[in-house]
């Protein structure tokens, strides 16, 4: 016997996710963003794309901090072929900001629509295109029905999906793949220089689909994520039996 | 393929369309009248004016002293052209090339038409019917060249359809005046006694040309068919339109799908045979009302995928009226472009901004929202924050200038500065508290200034020192203050963005 007993089982588990729809990105491609430690908290150790995720924040502050979250992420998707489409209110982000984490600002598509649902139709139509590698949408309130169409289409695409939830009223169960919180915290200075030194957030995966939820502490060092040593993933939850 | 011409002369073109504006005008005597010399001379009569002895030129004093019963309009003297060019408009159905002929005519170029309907005397015979139930009294005539086709419709009366090679024939008996001759030079040529066409068409040439100038021959030998008489159709020959005539008028969405979907195969196939790609395209029907229902599209990159293109249209075939029906579908290219061969080879795999899907997905949201919703930016060559960047016109747009990443810029920012309550110590240091929506924030780091100048040759204003902070709970912020510290002004200080 060639393979052995967890090797067949690593392939089975990897064509269970796949029936799910959790896909490691197109062709199988595995993708590194640099999220080390982080990554054992994913369904087959890897950020799930050609799904969609969802990020709560309360704050102006807060939808920074997880903007340049998933700036940064974006940056290492958007290195294999890309282009994303940024779909929300007028005025967010600032577009010279994004290339400080690693994106060019003129390889993303705004789309600046009042209405949800015009944000609605424009997210389901960009998350159709194959060839985008991220779409970015501001939805407030995202129903279960909303979030369900948008997970049935990127199955078909493998186009990743972020959603931005600035100050829901309602936290419901959706279709979503994964749920993040993301705050900023105070920034480190090595001998306490002055300024401020790269930009820290603790990040929260409150749901994930097949995965263990956790805290991290996550610096963004210029051009790639750096994991911040704090106690991090949550013990796995005992499985009832019987 | 002989060229086959139809001229078409509405004898009372002003007074008929009196009569359809005013039914009640049918039966009565009336005349139109400019003034002229300070008295109203009758322009146009309508024939029921015209037994009566009353002609074109009469002062209207005098015709009412012998038609006391006569009414009298005013003339418009742009109303022929406007007329006409609706007119034109309308004979669309019957050919592509339809031009106007002021005052009182139309030419079209029918080559190739008149099968469609039967038959060249089924043809005119429709011209003049359907002309007729509009309520104007038209002759029109079918011949090989403008000039035949005119001449007969106007001075001849024998059979409206002059078979090809025959014009030559039907012009010998006819008037010279029948070859859109000058008043002067019809006068001198009926002195002379060459009344008829017959009579100066065996002339030695160069001694017409020298008695009476080159434009006699000139109009001869357009009428012969030696020379060539130019057209201008009052629609400039679109090389990219197809038409749909419908049997019955159609009311149904379901309807105008199927239409669009046919005319969009037809002109994609002849798009794809050209190598040509569709930028803006139009989709008319006609209603049987005489209205016409317009949709347009647009493309960020040519495409002649007809699947993409039904998509584009579909979303606004809702605001089609049909009313009581549109017997008449067109699809029409405004702009066409040679598609890049690049785009064929990597026809699937391309990628990024290069990416078909992206283009058509840009397309389907700009036909939806409009363009001014969708915006990709290129930098701009300016320090000032707001004027940083700019939009570019189009996916491929590339600057020369580089984005920069070398000074702390907030990822969020606020479209319009907000002031704030500052504690800071002075002159250039960073503030020590500021409070922003009611919540005190204590600074415990602090980046800058970063001083940027207002632009003066933009703008005149205050400078601005950006400070990026950071407050106890590690949030962070970009304030600046407005302006110096002076004695006499205490500067305002704004917050300006969020840092991630």
């Amino acid at each position: 016997m060639l393979l052995s007993k967890t090797d067949i089982i690593a392939g089975l588990k990897r064509e269970i996710l796949s029936l799910e729809g959790i896909g490691s990105g197109r062709n199988g491609h595995i993708l590194d963003l640099g999220l080390g430690m982080m990554n054992n908290a994913f369904p087959d150790f890897c950020f799930p794309l050609g799904s969609v995720h969802e990020f709560i924040s309360n704050t102006a502050e807060a939808a920074a901090a997880t903007t340049g979250f998933i700036t940064g992420i974006l940056s290492g998707l958007m290195k294999i072929s890309g282009v994303a489409v940024w779909i929300g209110s007028s005025g967010s982000p600032f577009p010279p900001a994004l290339k400080a984490f690693g994106i060019e600002p003129d390889r993303v598509i705004f789309v600046d629509l009042r209405k949800e649902r015009d944000v609605l139709w424009a997210m389901e139509e960009s998350l159709k295109c194959r060839g985008l590698s991220a779409v970015i949408g501001e939805i407030p309130e995202l129903s279960f029905t909303a979030s369900r169409r948008f997970q049935l289409v990127v199955e078909q695409s493998r186009v990743t999906g972020f959603i931005l939830r600035n100050h829901p009223r309602s936290l419901l169960p959706n279709a979503c793949v994964s749920r993040w919180k993301i705050e900023p915290i105070p920034t480190f200075t090595y001998d306490d220089l002055p300024g401020l030194g790269f930009p820290r957030w603790n990040v929260e995966l409150l749901k994930i689909r097949n995965g263990r939820p956790g805290s991290w502490q996550l610096e963004w060092a210029g051009e790639i994520f750096q994991l911040i040593p704090v106690p991090s993933i949550l013990p796995e939850p005992k499985r009832k039996t019987g | 393929m002989a060229q086959r011409f139809v001229t078409i002369w509405f004898r009372h073109l002003k007074t008929d369309w009196f009569c359809r504006r005013h039914p009640e005008l049918r039966n009565a005597a009336f005349v139109l009248a400019a003034p002229d010399h300070g008295r109203m001379v009758i322009t146009e009569s309508n024939p029921l004016a015209q037994q009566q002895g009353i002609e074109p030129g009469l002062v209207v004093a005098d015709a009412r002293a012998m038609v006391p019963s006569l009414q009298v309009f005013d003339d418009d003297p742009k109303l022929p052209e406007k007329l006409l060019d609706a007119l034109a408009r309308w004979c669309i159905r019957y050919t592509n090339i339809v031009a106007v002929d002021p005052p009182e005519g139309l030419k079209l170029d029918v080559t190739g038409c008149a099968h469609l309907w039967g038959g060249e005397k089924k043809y005119i015979r429709d011209i003049n019917l359907q002309l007729k139930t509009l309520g104007y009294d038209v002759r029109a005539v079918i011949a090989d060249t403008i000039g035949a086709a005119w001449a007969l419709a106007h001075y001849g009366d024998i059979s409206p359809v002059i078979e090809p090679g025959e014009h030559r024939k039907a012009l010998l008996l006819l008037p010279v005046s029948a070859l859109r001759l000058e008043t002067i030079l019809i006068e001198r040529l009926q002195k002379l006694g060459l009344r008829q066409i017959k009579n100066i068409i065996g002339m030695p040439q160069s001694a017409m040309v020298r008695r009476f100038g080159p434009e006699l021959m000139h109009k001869l030998a357009q009428a012969l068919g030696h020379d060539e008489e130019i057209l201008h159709p009052v629609f400039p020959a679109e090389p990219y339109r197809e038409r749909l005539p419908c049997l019955e008028p159609i009311v149904t969405s379901t309807g105008i799908e199927i239409a669009l979907q046919r005319l969009l195969d037809v002109m994609s196939l002849r798009l794809q045979k050209e190598n040509k790609g569709i930028r803006k395209a139009v989709f008319t029907g006609y209603r049987i009302d005489g209205k016409i229902e317009k949709i347009e599209i647009g493309t960020h990159r040519a495409t002649f995928n007809s699947i993409h293109l039904f998509k584009l249209f579909e979303i606004k075939i809702a605001t089609i009226e049909p009313a009581l029906g549109i017997d008449l579908f067109m699809l029409e290219a405004l702009k066409t472009e040679k598609l890049s061969p690049r785009q064929e080879i990597l026809w699937e795999t391309a990628s990024g901004l290069q990416d078909i899907g992206l283009s058509e997905l840009m397309d389907r949201l700009t036909n939806r929202f409009g363009p001014e919703y969708i915006h990709r930016y290129v930098p701009a060559e300016h320090h000032w924050p707001e004027r940083s960047f700019r939009q570019a016109s189009s996916l491929h747009e590339t600057t020369e200038s580089l984005w920069k990443a070398d000074r702390p810029r907030p990822l969020q920012l606020l479209s319009k500065p907000q002031p704030v309550e500052v504690t800071a110590p002075i002159p250039d240091y960073p503030p020590m508290l500021f409070r922003f929506q009611g919540k005190l924030h204590t600074i415990k780091k602090a980046d800058g200034p970063e001083r940027i100048e207002k632009e003066w040759w933009i703008e005149e204003g205050l400078h601005r020192d950006y400070y990026a902070v950071e407050d106890e709970d590690g949030k962070r912020y970009w304030i600046f203050r407005s302006g110096h510290y002076s004695e006499d002004m205490i500067p305002q200080w704004f917050i300006h963005g969020f840092f991630a």
